[in-house]
């Protein structure tokens, strides 16, 4: 801008300040303030002094304490665990899924690809708690025609064991975020040229060739990217075990990072609580660190 | 990609020559078109099952009573008993599914309004004003939107429960209303939708900018407020850890809290208990496929935006 308008850019500054104010009001009261808290909460315990109603509730500095104590409990590195295999065994799948089935609608051959796209997404609309429940039943042995059909032909489906409950929770959220992911891939493999597609085709390839060897890399981007918001999701899981659990037993009170945080929230151990969502964080932007390092790493090889 | 891009660009099946390629005598080396037409919807349609007939079993289900539940199959019709069961779930306890949709609608459809409009507000000055700091703000918000909720929840918790805001409508409304993500796609919109000479215009013209966001940028911007508000409605509608943390008195409850209860009292009456859950699952997804449906492109656009930019 020439200097001359040098009064409409300073009046600009009252008028971004008045249109940004509500959400970083917002922002800074309900996301910031709380991580400031949490951070606080963390270094302490609540401690009563005196005799039941005597004393007014105290918070005691504690140190790292509630971090040590967090990463010598069982259960809480257990929780870790089982989110590890979950995500080695959902997110594989659930990309795969979504990436041949996004190559195979933007294929010459697919048909009606609005109305498949619509189908697909469908699932992600439902709240996790209501598609928690119905897949709960269709695991229920003789409510569901899955597992009896299963079991017709030999693959009994054993939900109580530790790989039954994986696996459940596994195919909820597959069933559940699938389609979003074949939709962005979809798109991004609208973007990919079609000078491209046609050179290869030109040099011979065949369909599956092309969709494989051409297509694919091109849209590598929205795979990590898809990769990344998987993973922080994946990590964070709660409201499809805390449903499931109800037909899967081995589920316990602890089986992901969340459902301990939950689990110590309502013990009212706040300390830990906060010791917990932090160490998860940690976890969490590691995670997403090395998921964009190593596809990093793996372009330019 | 811009939005307006992923919105015109023509569906690829309509392009001529992506279509005839298979037919140009290269049929030694790949599979035969038919076969592979055969095989590629083959899959298509068994995934598209494999999404609908969860809900299908729910809508079947929703026709039952608790003994036709057990005794018939998962696809098979019963005695169709969803007028009665319909009834029941809508007088249960005078109305207390009733009260759930409508906290949910209050939760979900008011704050996805406030929390669009702020974030087009802030998107739209992100975008067109020139402020100190600009894009070192921008970056706070792009780091917002890598904060994972289970880092703010305890802490909003206690905070709330401070104020004597838990078991409160607001402790459930005001910490959803802040919206990173929203900010970010509220400013790709705003740089794809309205032109920067438009508002120059305007400005020469002499129009305050309050003015000209009103009369200019927002009319511009309505599709983007759509998108925003479909991903605030769902997003508000599906939320469970929060209120779960926060509501003990059931007259607070969004509907998905309350089926929550209903599914832990299953046990006290299961001829009860079964129907209002399974109907009342399906009346709490109806309104999110109605939206659903009937802004599908604003969805679309904003999935799209948001990920592949």
């Amino acid at each position: 801008m020439p200097p001359t308008r040098s009064g409409l850019a300073r009046r600009q500054y009252g008028v971004a300040a008045l249109f940004t104010a509500p959400f970083f009001l917002l922002f800074f009261t309900f996301t910031l303030a709380p991580i400031g808290y949490g951070g606080w909460l963390s270094l302490h315990r609540e401690q009563t002094s005196g005799l039941g109603l005597g004393g007014e509730p105290e918070q005691v500095f504690v140190g790292l304490d509630n971090f040590t104590r967090a990463l010598t409990d069982g259960q809480f590195l257990g929780s870790f665990v089982t989110v590890g295999v979950y995500c080695l065994v959902y997110i594989p799948v659930m990309i795969g899924i979504a990436l041949v089935l996004a190559l195979l609608l933007d294929s010459a051959y697919a048909r009606a690809k609005r109305a498949f796209q619509l189908a697909l997404y469908l699932p992600n609309i439902v709240p996790g708690l209501i598609a928690a429940m119905i897949w709960t039943y269709l695991y229920t042995p003789g409510l569901s025609p899955i597992i009896d059909a299963l079991e017709q032909v030999g693959i009994p489906f054993n939900l109580g064991s530790d790989a039954g409950a994986v696996g459940a929770v596994a195919n909820l959220t597959t069933w559940m975020h699938t389609g979003y992911n074949v939709i962005i891939f979809f798109a991004a493999l609208q973007a990919v040229p079609r000078e491209v597609i046609e050179a290869s085709t030109v040099d011979g390839a065949g369909q599956i060739r092309i969709a494989w060897s051409v297509k694919a890399p091109m849209i590598r981007g929205a795979v990590v990217l898809a990769v990344l918001f998987t993973v922080i999701g994946a990590m964070q899981l709660f409201t499809e075990p805390f449903i499931v659990r109800d037909a899967a037993t081995t589920i316990d009170q602890a089986w992901t990072p969340s459902l301990y945080i939950y689990q110590l929230t309502k013990a009212y151990d706040m300390g830990g609580a906060a010791a917990a969502s932090l160490i998860l964080t940690v976890v969490l932007a590691v995670a997403s660190f090395l998921v964009t390092r190593f596809s990093k790493k793996g372009a330019t090889l | 990609m811009s939005p307006s891009q992923t919105l015109t660009r023509p569906d690829r099946a309509v392009s001529p020559d992506h279509a005839a390629r298979p037919a140009d005598g290269r049929r030694t080396r790949s599979a035969s078109p038919l076969l592979g037409k055969g095989v590629v919807n083959g899959v298509l349609i068994a995934a598209m099952l494999w999404t609908i007939l969860p809900l299908t079993w729910l809508v079947v289900a929703a026709t039952k009573g608790y003994a036709d539940l057990y005794s018939t199959g998962g696809f098979e019709f019963a005695r169709v008993r969803l007028w009665e069961n319909l009834v029941e779930l809508f007088t249960f306890s005078d109305g207390l599914f009733l009260r759930w949709l409508l906290n949910s609608f209050l939760y979900a459809g008011v704050g996805a309004l406030v929390s669009s409009m702020i974030s087009i507000l802030a998107g739209y000055a992100f975008d067109k004003f020139r402020f100190p700091g600009k894009e070192r703000w921008f970056g706070l918000v792009l780091l917002g939107v890598l904060v994972p909720a289970a880092v703010t929840t305890v802490p909003l918790y206690l905070m709330a429960s401070d104020l004597g805001l838990t078991n409160s409508f607001w402790g459930v409304f005001l910490p959803g209303l802040a919206s990173p993500f929203g900010v970010y796609l509220g400013r790709v919109f705003s740089q794809a939708y309205v032109p920067d000479e438009l508002l120059e215009a305007t400005r020469v013209d002499g129009a305050g900018e309050l003015r000209t966001f009103w009369q200019i940028a927002f009319p511009l911007l309505r599709p983007a407020f759509a998108t925003l508000f479909l991903f605030g409605f769902t997003g508000g509608w599906n939320a469970f850890f929060m209120p779960l943390l926060m509501l003990s008195d059931h007259e607070l409850y969004p509907v998905g809290l309350g089926l929550f209860m209903w599914r832990q009292l299953i046990n006290t009456d299961q001829d009860l208990y079964y129907p209002l859950l399974m109907t009342g699952s399906l009346v709490a997804i109806l309104p999110l496929v109605v939206a659903f449906f009937s802004l599908q492109r604003y969805w679309k656009a904003g999935l799209t935006a948001g990920a592949v930019k």
